[in-house]
């Protein structure tokens, strides 16, 4: 599903990621570590397409709209609510009967009775329940999480942890983590980073 | 039906973003009205006709660029620009959507400063309202293009006006002929010729300025 070598991305004169090789079979787990600068939100950039590397091989054999990518920010409107939000990646992704899938996500991450609320108004943790929901809203064919688990509390954990054990036979993940612990039951492969 | 339903969707959530935060049409009204007070009382008495119309190009061009500024600060804001770029099939229906919207701003805006420059500088000719229209698709066409580069940009304050303000000067021209020339019909077919041309190449272009 994923096959990098000698991957390298700069900007300039700075080096953001130096000479990465991994490959991600398909329905694999790859877990990123490493320390705060070391490229891991680069190289999940580059593995969902949103970047370009400079140097090395990158190969993705998956189409741009089945990747389902959780950056740092929720990548959501704040003027917008969380229905508004989901109805309009769930019109550009296409989702087939979008409005029961967009029902069913948000009742399942807790923020139904908030879904009329603006995401401006939202706190951390609800934000980044929302960016699970537009994540797995297109079911993608490839997870690329970074820092899943920011910002959730037990019970936000405990949802995320459900969702990866239950998708766990159908997507390939790449996932980066400052708390390997978490995910390191689901993982088929480590990178460190750094 | 696809693309078009994406732009449409695009131009939808746009409206509706203005509809809630007001952040850019009501300032694009008050700068154009602004600017019309600051013309009356500069030019003076007896001006001649001619100066005046050539200022309504000067406050079309800037309140275009005053709304151009904000177009795409709420995607920048949380970058969901690259949620839209892994959503959107062809990442030219970004640049449509927006296109649109910015289109219906100025179209607002317009519907209100020109009868108001009416009132300061005397009655506003049909010619001149096609020539704003004509003109108004360019810079929607042009400046959503422009506006996309600035946004990834650290100086976007900087870039997005020298990049827009030379692009636009063959819109002042075409508009400025059509509204004072004897024979317009040349000067609105340079406006068409300007919207066909680089409504196309704008179009074309728009996924390579957001994939990086």
């Amino acid at each position: 599903m994923l096959h990098a070598s000698g991957l390298e991305k700069r900007y300039g004169n700075r080096r953001a990621l130096g000479a990465v090789s991994f490959d991600v079979d398909p329905h694999g787990f790859l877990v990123i570590t490493g320390p705060n600068g070391s490229g891991k939100s680069t190289l999940l950039r580059l593995c969902a397409g949103l970047a370009v590397p400079t140097g090395g091989e990158l190969r993705i054999d998956v189409a741009r709209e089945r990747v389902g990518f959780l950056a740092h920010e929720a990548l959501v409107y704040r003027e917008l609510t969380a229905l508004e939000n989901l109805d309009l990646y769930g019109r550009l992704y296409r989702v087939e009967e979008r409005r029961e899938r967009i029902g069913m996500l948000l009742e399942r991450f807790g923020l139904w009775d908030a879904r009329h609320k603006r995401a401006g108004a939202y706190s951390r943790g609800m934000l980044q329940r929302l960016a699970l929901c537009r994540v797995l809203l297109h079911e993608p064919a490839l997870l690329v999480l970074d820092e899943p688990h920011s910002g959730l509390d037990d019970e936000g954990l405990h949802l995320l942890e459900r969702e990866l054990a239950e998708r766990r036979e159908d997507v390939t993940v790449v996932v980066a983590t400052h708390e390997p612990e978490r995910v390191l039951p689901f993982a088929t492969s480590r990178l460190a980073l750094g | 039906m696809s693309y078009l339903a994406d732009v449409g969707a695009l131009a939808r959530k746009d409206l509706l973003l203005e509809l809630r935060s007001r952040d850019t049409l009501p300032a694009m009204l008050l700068f154009v009205l602004s600017s019309f007070v600051v013309f009356h009382f500069v030019l003076p008495t007896g001006t001649d006709r001619l100066a005046a119309q050539g200022l309504l190009w000067v406050a079309i061009v800037f309140t275009a660029l005053l709304g151009l500024a904000r177009a795409f600060s709420a995607e920048r804001e949380q970058s969901v620009l690259d949620g839209l770029v892994l959503a959107t099939r062809d990442l030219s229906a970004i640049w449509f959507g927006k296109a649109l919207s910015i289109l219906a701003f100025l179209a607002l805006a317009e519907v209100v400063a020109l009868p108001v420059f009416g009132l300061f500088f005397g009655r506003v000719e049909l010619r001149t309202v096609a020539a704003v229209a004509l003109a108004d698709l360019g810079i929607a066409a042009v400046g959503t293009l422009l506006a996309g580069m600035a946004a990834a940009s650290r100086a976007r304050e900087l870039l997005l006006p020298l990049l827009f303000l030379p692009l636009v000067i063959p819109l002042v021209i075409g508009g400025v002929g059509a509204t004072v020339a004897d024979h317009p019909s040349s000067y609105l077919g340079l406006l068409a010729l300007y919207d066909a041309v680089f409504g196309l190449v704008a179009w074309g272009s728009f996924a390579y300025v957001v994939a990086e």
